[in-house]
């Protein structure tokens, strides 16, 4: 079964569903169009659009409420273009080439309309370039500059329209900055399937809102953040803690600890002009301490501690299932996307029993640090500040979680973005590229291939599977899948199946040896399993499950909210597009090539954890009150 | 109380049923090549030849094929399909079911504005009488494998909805906010199928033009308009209603038959339309000419063309849908733009830039709404600058 | 809201979805009948539509917030739209106006305080011939002058109060019903 992404989605009128290349009731054919652009003859398949026809040859056509995620929306009318024969102009984006044409990007009629339509927007703009996060990237401003506006043609507002909306945990709405490209609308309704966001009234008085233009902390919002990575400008941001961790820097009592993730490695070299795809971990390192953490963590050692945990889990579920016989929640869901965890939360309350209980990366390292660690070194929990360096706006939320607090205190104390980072480092006058190399801290600085990957869709699944593999057949990865590379399970398809039969069991390693006695009940069975990336892929899978379809006879499936996993990020820089995420996904597949170690069992620091503090084991008893949660069945009823 | 004497009218005189008789024996291509001698233009206001749009629906293989009724009458100043509603819905009822016929539908839908909710449970009855009379349903007429049934859908108050596609959004449960063209309707409309969208008047030309020959209807009007148009009149004119007249008559000629001689200026064609002014009265109504979708509004001598200006653009402001940009801001600029030119403290340079703007518009908006929006303020400011540059405060 | 009352209300949201279509091209004439049941829809019964078309909450917000005749808020029993449009303005419509809010004492756009009416501006009613033109909910009132406002408030008050709760659609005859 190949379920597409955005494959009938709910409101995006049937000629506005995404269609990177030509339009519905146009699509593109096997027919050839001769079209001419600015004197430049090109021949196209028959359906697509006038923009896709200026790329190809390297003409440049203005665009706003056009992104390559989205469905066609037209409603900027920045592209507009003039067509020869037709008594309008015709946006570029939406005009799907069906006959030869004449097309002309720049004439007096266009050139003036554009202009216009930047002055109507500036007209409504509030706000001041230098006093915004988006300044200097801000495809507002960019335009601005290109057209050359050098005065505001039909004024510009003095005074905010709107209050900012800083109700969430993780996002923040300043409505006087939207330009209603509708981008974070099409976002939230068509790409994520959430649907928080709609436009309210019409004309002049429309505005972006949520049901009932209520905060946005009160809504169904799963804080993906997937709006912000598409806003053209400065309406949406996400929650900013770094004035807070700057503070504790200062703070000679406090020891800051930073745990970095591996995707906004692969990204924040885009913050500091690099092109995408080039991992920067070990400038990071160097750069951090610069910036004046006390100790600089990888994410990845909670990864594979997630994996151990989350494995064993699975394990025992599965052991419930077929040998005691007893009623339990399959398939397993993970439970690392908060982004995913609060959507089930709301939409599919009665699947939470399906979570694993294991808790994220981020929260499982905080309740280490501010336990372990803390004892390891004689420091007072109290003293320790934990940040976590992420990928997402939805782990704000998550560390906020008042059931987070299992060590005794907030087990995670501040999430940063990927864009706080970067603009911490350059407030610190860092250079990030130009950094020096080095390592991780001890303890936790071994990490593996599996911790990496968790970054891109199907990552934690590949890495559960490395572990789960080994562990129950006694074989090595290896001699399944050529270099451990379970690639059936990565790619950016919305969903992806793979069945595994288990044709030979090993003996159950000493790490399991208290749960389970032996594997042979797993001999000859086949396990099923799933990943799905983006929270519409999420919900075709959950509704397959409710209509009993392939996705119910799954035993694992991975969910990430946000396309292409945690690499594609509501934190991660801005802008975002597929090519984008391919090359970080490509970064992170090449790091994880590059680990010694590569199998989450495998890491030593990880074992010694399991020697030295949890000593019950996974899944045991000082692990359940440290690394797993419980989850709120949330509904998506608002009062 | 009656403004409008339909007796003497063109629909008055052909019986209903008769054209869809007559048009039933016909084969559907026979059907659109008589729309086409005929040289019948959409009657809504955009003088889309009717023809062409069911050639095109025609043309596509679909199972399912939608007759759509724009009876989202919402242009300011015209009430000509309130009054056929009400004295010709059989006619007009066999013009859907031609259009049926000659495109291969079998789904008919009224778009009926919410305003004219209290004419809902007449037509409701109408439709009943119609199914009884085997004029609706299964096998219409007794031909076999011609099945044609209608329903009423209600509008909510949004004027853009007279607009094709937002009509259609509207039908789909969405917003109205008009689709980007093409895909066009006749390929790609209510609910992914070919779809014809008419104006109520156009329907019910169909079964006069079947029972009366296409010839009959080519020979009135001009040449690229042909026939006889219904009008809208209302205003600073002595007979208000609705009124027959052939295409092509010039506005001096309309005003005399309407007691409204001795005018400033007409809006034509609504808020959406131009407005002329006397000294261009001999124009035509014509859609080479002066384009109308039946409105005629007379502007006597004593009105300030400043408020008339102002009265459309508030309307404009008030039923842009929102969505592109252009129409959005710009009908509010245009808006204050007025307001300081009653305050009189528009500069010209500022007025200049205004009516670039309003040429923006017309060019760069999503649709129709956008591009006639600025018609009526770029014709009062351009024909009567005179009357309102340089008021004084005082004139308000 | 009772429990038995919200069972009720979802019982008759999915009989009506299911006479419109099953999808959601039966949203807005479900909500427009809501919207003549109760006078307004209400945030609660939004998403109960939305939870039975499958269709986000927020989405029917969106929708119900386009149209000027679907309104989220409660509004009075009669709702006086007078119009605005050139004809009508042209005929007189600002005196008329004038007189509806003293005789109401509300403003345009407000609802009395006892819920009886409410006062709100329509665009072009299609009366333009016969102007100043106002609904009272879906009946039509032409020719309205300052003096007949009076009228037409005493007709709401008094005769035409005993059914506004029953289906307006039986009050509609043909011709149009002309004051």
């Amino acid at each position: 079964m190949s379920i597409e992404l955005n494959k009938n989605t709910s409101r995006s009128p049937l000629s506005q569903r995404i269609q990177p290349m030509g339009i519905p009731g146009l699509e593109i054919t096997d027919k050839l169009v001769t079209v001419t652009i600015d004197d430049k003859e090109v021949t196209v398949p028959s359906g697509t659009t006038i923009l896709e026809v200026a790329k190809q040859i390297g003409i440049r056509i203005p665009t706003l409420c056009y992104h390559e995620d989205l469905c066609v929306a037209g409603v900027c009318r920045i592209c507009v273009v003039e067509v020869e024969g037709q008594r309008t102009l015709q946006t570029a984006c939406a005009y799907p080439v069906t006959e030869p044409i004449t097309v002309r990007t720049h004439t007096r009629k266009v050139r003036q309309a554009r202009r216009h339509i930047l002055d109507l927007m500036l007209s409504k703009h509030y706000g001041e370039c230098y006093a915004c996060f988006r300044n200097n990237n801000c495809e507002l401003q960019a335009l601005a500059k290109e057209y050359g506006v050098d005065f505001f043609r039909f004024g510009h507002p003095e005074k905010p329209r709107f209050k900012v909306d800083r109700s969430s945990h993780s996002l923040v709405r300043d409505m006087d900055k939207c330009i209603l490209c509708r981008r974070c609308i099409r976002t939230c309704i068509d790409l994520q399937e959430v649907g928080v966001l709609e436009v309210d009234k019409r004309s002049d008085q429309s505005k972006v809102i949520t049901f009932g233009d209520k905060p946005l902390g009160e809504v169904v919002c799963i804080n993906c953040g997937q709006c912000i990575n598409r806003c053209p400008t400065g309406a949406l941001r996400a929650n900013d803690p770094t004035e807070e961790v700057w503070a504790a820097i200062d703070d000679p009592t406090k020891h800051v600890v930073i745990q970095t993730a591996p995707s906004p490695r692969a990204g924040i070299g885009e913050c500091f002009g690099l092109e995408p795809g080039h991992p920067l971990t070990f400038e990071l390192n160097t750069a951090l301490r610069e910036c004046g953490f006390d100790k600089i963590f990888d994410t990845n050692f909670s990864a594979d501690l997630t994996i151990i945990e989350e494995g064993t889990e699975l394990l025992l579920r599965l052991h419930k299932a077929l040998v005691e016989k007893k009623a339990v929640a399959l398939p397993q869901f993970t439970s690392c996307s908060p982004g995913w965890v609060k959507y089930l939360e709301h939409f599919y309350p009665e699947y939470i029993p399906n979570l694993s209980s294991a808790k994220s990366p981020q929260q499982m390292f905080g309740a280490v640090i501010k336990t372990y660690y803390a004892q390891l070194n004689k420091i007072d929990p109290k003293d320790i500040v934990t940040v976590a360096l992420m990928p997402c706006s939805a782990k704000k939320f998550e560390c906020n979680r008042p059931e987070m607090c299992d060590s005794g205190w907030k087990d995670v104390d501040y999430g940063l973005t990927t864009r706080e980072m970067a603009q911490m480092i350059s407030e610190a006058g860092i250079d990030l590229p130009a950094m020096p190399k080095s390592d991780f801290d001890d303890p936790f600085g071994t990490a593996t291939g599996s911790g990496v990957i968790f970054g891109a869709t199907g990552g934690v699944m590949e890495a559960a599977l490395r572990t789960v593999i080994e562990l129950v057949c006694g074989i090595k990865v290896e001699d399944l899948f050529e270099h451990a590379d379970i690639i059936p399970v990565r790619g950016f398809e919305g969903i992806r199946f793979l069945e595994l039969p288990i044709k030979k069991v090993g003996p159950v390693p000493d790490l399991l040896k208290n749960l389970i006695p032996d594997w042979k009940w797993l001999e000859g069975a086949t396990l099923k399993v799933a990943a799905a990336h983006g929270t519409a892929n999420a919900k075709l899978v959950m509704e397959d499950i409710k209509a009993g379809g392939r996705c119910s006879e799954c035993h694992f499936i991975e969910f990430m909210a946000c396309p292409g996993g945690c690499l594609g990020g509501g934190g991660q820089p801005i802008p975002t597009s597929p090519s984008i995420r391919a090359a970080r996904a490509k970064a992170i597949y090449s790091e994880d090539a590059s680990y010694e170690i590569r199998k989450s069992h495998e890491n030593p620091a990880v074992v010694k954890l399991y020697t030295e503090f949890l000593t019950d084991g996974p899944c045991g008893h000082i692990s359940h009150k440290l690394l797993h949660t419980g989850y709120t069945p949330r509904g998506k009823y608002i009062v | 109380m009656r403004t409008t004497d339909t007796s003497k009218m063109t629909f008055s005189r052909v019986s209903p049923g008769e054209g869809l008789k007559k048009a039933l024996k016909m084969t559907p291509e026979e059907i659109i090549d008589l729309i086409t001698a005929s040289g019948l233009k959409g009657r809504g206001g955009a003088g889309f030849p009717t023809d062409l749009k069911w050639k095109l629906a025609a043309a596509v293989k679909d199972d399912l094929k939608y007759v759509v009724c724009n009876a989202d009458e919402g242009e300011p100043g015209t009430f000509k399909d309130r009054v056929i509603l009400t004295d010709f819905a059989d006619l007009m009822f066999d013009g859907m079911t031609i259009g049926a016929r000659a495109i291969g539908a079998c789904k008919g839908i009224i778009y009926l504005r919410g305003e004219y909710a209290y004419l809902r449970s007449f037509l409701k009855g109408k439709l009943a009488e119609r199914r009884n009379d085997g004029l609706l349903g299964k096998n219409v007429l007794g031909i076999a494998g011609f099945d044609f049934d209608v329903e009423i859908r209600m509008g909510a108050g949004a004027y853009i909805c007279g607009e094709e596609t937002a009509l259609i959004e509207s039908l789909e449960g969405q917003r109205g906010e008009p689709r980007n063209r093409p895909p066009f309707p006749v390929n790609t409309g209510f609910m992914g199928h070919p779809t014809i969208v008419n104006n109520v008047e156009t329907f019910t030309w169909v079964p006069c033009i079947v029972t009366k020959g296409a010839k009959w209807f080519f020979d009135i009007g001009t040449e690229r308009s042909t026939g006889l148009k219904m009008f809208s009149v209302s205003g600073d004119c002595g007979k208000h209603g609705v009124f027959e007249f052939p295409m092509g008559i010039t506005i001096q000629e309309l005003l005399e038959k309407v007691d409204g001689t001795g005018a400033k200026a007409v809006q034509a064609g609504g808020a959406s339309g131009r407005c002329i002014p006397a000294c261009s009265f001999g124009r035509t109504i014509a859609f080479e000419d002066v384009p109308t979708g039946g409105s005629i509004i007379v502007i006597g001598p004593d009105r300030d063309m400043l408020k008339v200006a102002e009265n459309f653009m508030e309307f404009f402001l008030d039923e842009s849908c929102g969505q592109c940009t252009p129409c959005r801001e710009g009908n509010a600029k245009l808006l204050e733009g007025i307001k300081l030119l009653q305050q009189g403290r528009c500069s010209m340079k500022y007025l200049r830039e205004l009516c670039k703007l309003g040429e923006t518009m017309q060019l760069a908006s999503k649709c129709g709404l956008g591009q006639s929006s600025p018609n009526a303020f770029l014709s009062i400011v351009t024909k009567f600058k005179d009357e309102i540059m340089g008021r004084t405060e005082t004139a308000l | 809201m009772l429990v038995s009352e919200r069972e009720q209300l979802r019982a008759n949201i999915e009989r009506q979805v299911k006479e419109f279509g099953n999808d959601r091209s039966a949203l807005i004439p479900v909500l427009q009948d809501v919207q003549h049941k109760y006078g307004h829809v209400s945030e609660y019964v939004m998403q109960v539509v939305a939870d039975i078309l499958h269709i986000h909450p927020v989405e029917v917000y969106g929708v119900a917030s386009f149209y000027s005749f679907i309104g989220h808020k409660q509004k009075g029993r009669f709702i006086i739209r007078l119009c605005r449009t050139i004809s009508c303005d042209m005929q007189g419509k600002d005196r008329v106006a004038r007189q509806l809010e003293n005789d109401l004492g509300i403003q345009f756009g407000e609802t009395t305080p006892d819920g009886n009416f409410t006062l709100e501006w329509a665009n072009c009613l299609g009366m333009c011939d016969q102007g100043p033109a106002l609904l009272v909910n879906e009946r039509i009132y032409t020719k309205v002058t300052p003096e007949t406002v009076h009228d037409i408030l005493e007709e709401c008050r008094t005769l035409f109060g005993v059914y506004a709760l029953q289906e307006k659609e039986t009050l509609c005859e043909l011709p149009t019903p002309v004051k």
